[in-house]
């Protein structure tokens, strides 16, 4: 084999690993009936397809002969394994017995790729092994993936993954997409795994921003699985809320790294492709009737992805949107949203209020935003002290480089 | 990825266990060496002679010193490396928590540095230099 060819093999592979692990494993998972098996096995088979598809060719598919050749690994080892130990022999003759699997069992069914995300968001997990272990069973990233897009070290990382994996297997965590009222809330902490992963890769403001938009990339991905898997009102409205989020991703970073608000974007730089398809998924889900607070978020997002520029900006349509998801998800981060917007429908002294109240109330007095907020609105009444008192104090409290840099801005523009 | 596990023993524990034990120890992981090796997993690897038959070489004021042994006084010595081929940092983790010289002492697992770019520029150097 030529060095060249080793090399498109390997890369093929590669490719294979990212697009199909995740199929692979959940159906490995109820072939073998265990995660540390199956992963084993599939690992087994990638690294026969190393040595094998050089010399034999490419399978016409991929998947099957990974699968089929798992199993046969899978038989093989727990053989050796017996061999060692007797207690095993069991288990070998229970797999022993099916060995010759027909083409059918190693089909894909449409729910072992959901059980394996269920498996992997499980509340039981620690949050942040959630995310982690998602990443690299369901979308196929290694451990060093994994830790360069959360800016921590691969050690962590699979420190997580161990720990995460042991709790499965050690309290009988099981596969299975979970039924009546569990099913709700098992979605809703699948969907947060999802967004958490497309807000680590959407905030630009630290690390490399090419590896963050990957993860951003990969939680559309996971979000397209489940639309196809789980197609709930909620779901298909956090793949339109990232859709729309992402299709800014150019904008609202200028060429020198400073954050460009929402106001200042080029529109011209969104992605249209996306837009269009987010606004598709928003009229999907509202039109069901049972949507939740992704589906309001998204639809704000729509609106804005409607303005051509943002003096026709729907505001009313959105300070009715955010009413609707304050009313359904109370928190002072969507009022203070809400005070933004009806800032610009009212006028600036509509909105100053709504801001105070949360500031009385003592809330978000250490959120940078909130101040940044009221000091914009001080700013547009022409009330300069006051403007820039909340501007030095959004400043003391802002931790990311573009936005300090960014209040600093307004201070001098303030003179 | 490549990753160089460095299996750690103690040795007097070792020999002093009975034949039939160290025989079965010997086995089960000549028994899953074979199963790395068939699996493409397993890229090289030696087992140490004992800590008493090494030497240490340094430079100390710009000559060589030789000393008897390695200086470390832990209990657990280096006793094998293994060079693997794993995905990436937990395969490699799973690979080694099945072999059966983990339950003797630990494993240290490390990732291979890829000096390919570093070794490359000092190439370019040496050349530059008419020194090759």
């Amino acid at each position: 084999m030529s060095e060249q060819s080793a090399v498109e093999i390997h890369s093929h592979v590669d490719t294979v690993f990212r697009a199909e692990s995740g199929r692979i494993l959940a159906t490995l998972i109820r072939l073998l009936g265990g995660f540390d098996l199956a992963e084993d096995a599939m690992y087994d088979a990638f690294n026969a397809a190393l040595q094998r598809w050089p010399v034999e060719g490419l399978p016409a598919n991929p998947r099957a002969w990974l699968i089929s050749t798992a199993r046969f690994k899978a038989i093989d080892a727990i053989r050796r394994r017996a061999r060692i130990n007797a207690s095993q022999d069991h288990i070998a003759a229970m797999l022993h017995g099916d060995e010759p699997a027909s083409a059918r069992e190693d089909d894909e069914l449409p729910d072992d790729r959901l059980k394996l995300i269920f498996t992997c968001c499980h509340p039981a997990l620690a949050p942040e092994a959630r995310a982690a272990l998602t990443l690299r069973e369901v979308c196929g990233l290694t451990t060093e993936e994994i830790a360069r897009a959360f800016l921590t070290s691969a050690p962590t990382i699979a420190q997580r993954i161990v720990r995460a994996k042991a709790k499965i297997r050690d309290e009988h965590i099981p596969y299975l997409v979970p039924s009546g009222a569990e099913l709700p809330e098992r979605i809703a902490s699948v969907l947060a795994v999802v967004y958490l992963l497309f807000n680590e890769g959407y905030a630009a403001s630290s690390g490399p921003s090419l590896t963050r938009a990957e993860l951003s990339a990969e939680a559309i991905r996971l979000g397209r699985v489940l639309l196809e898997l789980q197609p709930d009102p909620e779901v298909i409205g956090l793949v339109a809320l990232m859709l729309l989020h992402e299709s800014r991703r150019a904008a609202r970073v200028s060429a020198d790294g400073e954050l460009v608000l929402l106001e200042q974007q080029d529109r011209s730089t969104w992605n249209d492709a996306f837009i269009r398809e987010g606004i598709a998924l928003v009229e999907r889900a509202l039109s069901t009737r049972r949507f939740g607070p992704y589906t309001l978020q998204a639809a704000i997002a729509a609106v804005h992805a409607e303005a051509p520029i943002p003096e026709v900006t729907d505001w009313r349509q959105i300070c009715a949107l955010y009413a609707a998801l304050l009313a359904m998800q109370p928190s002072p981060i969507i009022e203070l949203n809400r005070a933004a917007a009806v800032a610009m429908h009212e006028g600036p002294a509509a909105g100053l209020p709504l801001i105070d109240a949360l500031f009385t109330r003592g809330e978000l007095r250490d959120y940078h935003l909130a101040h940044s907020a009221r000091a914009d609105l001080f700013r547009r009444l022409g009330r300069r002290d006051e403007a820039r008192a909340a501007y030095e104090q959004a400043r003391a409290l802002a931790k990311s480089g573009p936005e300090i840099r960014f209040l600093e801005k307004r201070l001098r523009e303030l003179g | 990825m490549k990753y160089i596990c460095l299996g750690y023993i103690d040795s007097n524990a070792f020999a002093s266990a009975p034949e039939a034990e160290q025989q079965a120890m010997m086995d089960s992981c000549c028994a899953y060496d074979d199963q790395l090796r068939a699996n493409g997993h397993f890229k090289g690897g030696e087992a140490l002679q004992p800590p008493n038959t090494a030497m240490t070489l340094r430079y100390t004021n710009g000559r060589v010193v030789v000393t008897d042994g390695p200086f470390a006084e832990t209990r657990e010595q280096l006793g094998g490396i293994m060079i693997l081929e794993a995905r990436d940092l937990n395969h490699a983790v799973e690979l080694i928590s099945k072999h059966p010289g983990a339950t003797f002492g630990p494993w240290e697992i490390r990732p291979a540095a890829d000096l390919s770019e570093m070794v490359r520029q000092s190439e370019a150097r040496r050349r530059k230099a008419g020194n090759p």
